[in-house]
């Protein structure tokens, strides 16, 4: 089926960024974010385990910020930054990969794309003075303690029942 | 999901007349209520007008030292926005004891203020649901009612409204900016929603095609604020109930009382039946006690959520108790 200038409207051209590498595409605007990076791009690190928000297993970078790529329409995130557990570079993904080992922050691994893409935008937002649910003092600079990351990274569930060595990975690497 | 048309309006006033003139178009704002329901097939959008890029994400300090909150805010620069946090920390906590910093950090202040309920009922097109297709019953009555209302419900309908944020707001007596294709209007946020009755599909009164374009709070009281909110998990989960209060007491006293009740009911609940009887009562349990109980003489539990009674009576008179303290 084409418009009258001849074009497809079930499809949509996008141009996306992953991992520094910028792809040109025609989609169907039905396309989530994560069906496009683990389906059309093998980019396979997002994981899907709810599909609906609510597991955390697809978080990516969006722009620097953590994410759910399952609940994002590749047609709406068109020219922006798209950075996934392949594409994570620098000294705080280094320190964070390193410290999940050391600590032995996962078992199955399942969720272990999805909890690095959070630590690293969890330890940037400390970085940018964001508070959260559990900062006492909403006008201080939040200080990351054990109750702090728990809060920080309840979006990202672990059903081995990671969590303990989670939360020490992520405050080892914090430093 | 449903097959769609997608377009990307280069501004506010196309995309307005865009869905104003199409009964079967959505608007697209962050996408994590939207994209979750088209999946699920609760909504089947046939055109779909995405506001990314376009949204008004901007802060303004008003000329009456209230704020002005553009509606395309996320939710996490709200949250940390210095003006928020110093003079609406209700709003701040609110805001953060909601979702997760991932869906924080997409959804929109607007598409949190219209986001549909999570009634596990409404979401499962395999069962009735009077508010997903008008007139075919509602499972929920006859369901799992822990998570349902107990003010303000109808036989139609016994769903809540999920937004923490609202709460916050509609305590703050906050407004919301509207632009319809043929008129602007400004209301305030406690009259946004509707109560079910019997067309419980009516959320809002936003006609179709109505966009919010801004939030605007009112000057900030200085008062001693606090947003309680008890829920099945620490974090990362909807309100079995919540409380949204600020409070002057002088000399022993109530002056001023504003308060404010999420996960009770099909709209933020705004408890004027308390403010009235709370303001000039000496600042102890038992009035606060009457009070409250006078508000909840109204309401209408189901046999699987009496209990948020008790839970909400309790959680407002600690809040009031530690608001006196802090007055």
């Amino acid at each position: 089926m084409e418009d009258a200038e001849g074009r497809d409207p079930s499809r949509v051209d996008v141009v996306v960024r992953v991992n520094g590498d910028e792809h040109a595409l025609s989609v169907d605007p039905r396309t989530t974010l994560l069906d496009l990076l683990r389906e059309k791009l093998a980019v396979t690190g997002p994981k899907k385990g709810c599909d609906h928000g609510q597991c955390g297993a697809c978080t990516v970078l969006l722009d620097g910020r953590r994410v759910l790529s399952c609940l994002a329409l590749t047609v709406a995130v068109q020219d922006r930054a798209v950075v996934t557990v392949e594409g994570l570079g620098g000294d705080v993904a280094e320190r964070l990969r390193r410290e999940f080992v050391r600590h032995d922050g996962f078992q199955c691994g399942f969720c272990t794309p999805g909890q690095l893409c959070s630590a690293v935008g969890l330890l940037d937002e400390i970085e940018r003075g964001v508070p959260s649910a559990r900062t006492e003092n909403l006008e201080a600079v939040p200080v990351l303690d054990g109750g702090e990351i728990r809060e920080r990274m309840s979006g990202n569930l672990c059903r081995c029942g990671a969590y303990a060595n989670i939360v020490r990975a992520i405050a080892a690497a914090r430093g | 999901m449903r097959p769609f048309t997608y377009h990307r309006p280069p501004d506010l006033r196309t995309a307005v007349a865009a869905v104003s003139q199409d009964p079967d178009a959505a608007y697209l704002a962050g996408g994590t209520n939207l994209v979750d329901l088209m999946k699920r097939g609760v909504l089947a959008p046939s055109v779909v007008v995405d506001l990314s890029g376009i949204g008004d994400e901007s802060v303004d300090r008003c000329g009456d030292g209230g704020l002005r909150v553009g509606a395309g805010m996320r939710n996490s620069d709200l949250a940390a926005h210095p003006d928020v946090r110093r003079d609406y920390p209700v709003l701040a906590r609110a805001l953060l004891a909601g979702a997760s910093e991932q869906l924080r950090n997409v959804a929109t202040v607007g598409g949190n203020l219209v986001q549909r309920t999570r009634c596990v009922y409404f979401q499962d097109t395999a069962m009735p649901c009077n508010k997903r297709r008008p007139g075919s019953g509602c499972a929920a009555l006859g369901g799992h009612h822990r998570d349902l209302a107990i003010l303000g419900g109808s036989a139609a309908c016994v769903a809540t409204h999920p937004s923490d944020m609202a709460v916050a707001l509609v305590m703050l007596d906050a407004r919301v900016r509207l632009q319809g294709a043929a008129r602007a209007r400004v209301l305030p946020v406690a009259e946004l929603h509707r109560l079910p009755g019997v067309s419980p599909q009516h959320e809002t009164v936003l006609e179709h095609g109505e966009l919010i374009t801004s939030v605007e709070l009112p000057p900030p009281s200085g008062l001693p604020s606090l947003y309680r909110k008890v829920r099945d998990r620490a974090s990362f989960a909807f309100a079995l109930v919540s409380v949204a209060a600020e409070m002057q007491v002088v000399d022993g006293h109530v002056r001023r009382v504003r308060l404010a009740f999420g996960g009770v009911a099909p709209k933020p609940w705004r408890a004027r039946t308390a403010e009235a009887l709370l303001v000039g009562v000496r600042a102890d349990e038992g009035s606060f006690g009457r009070a409250v109980d006078a508000e909840l003489a109204v309401a209408s539990p189901l046999p699987g959520n009496e209990h948020k009674i008790t839970l909400l009576r309790n959680v407002t008179l600690r809040s009031l108790l530690e608001l006196a303290a802090r007055s």
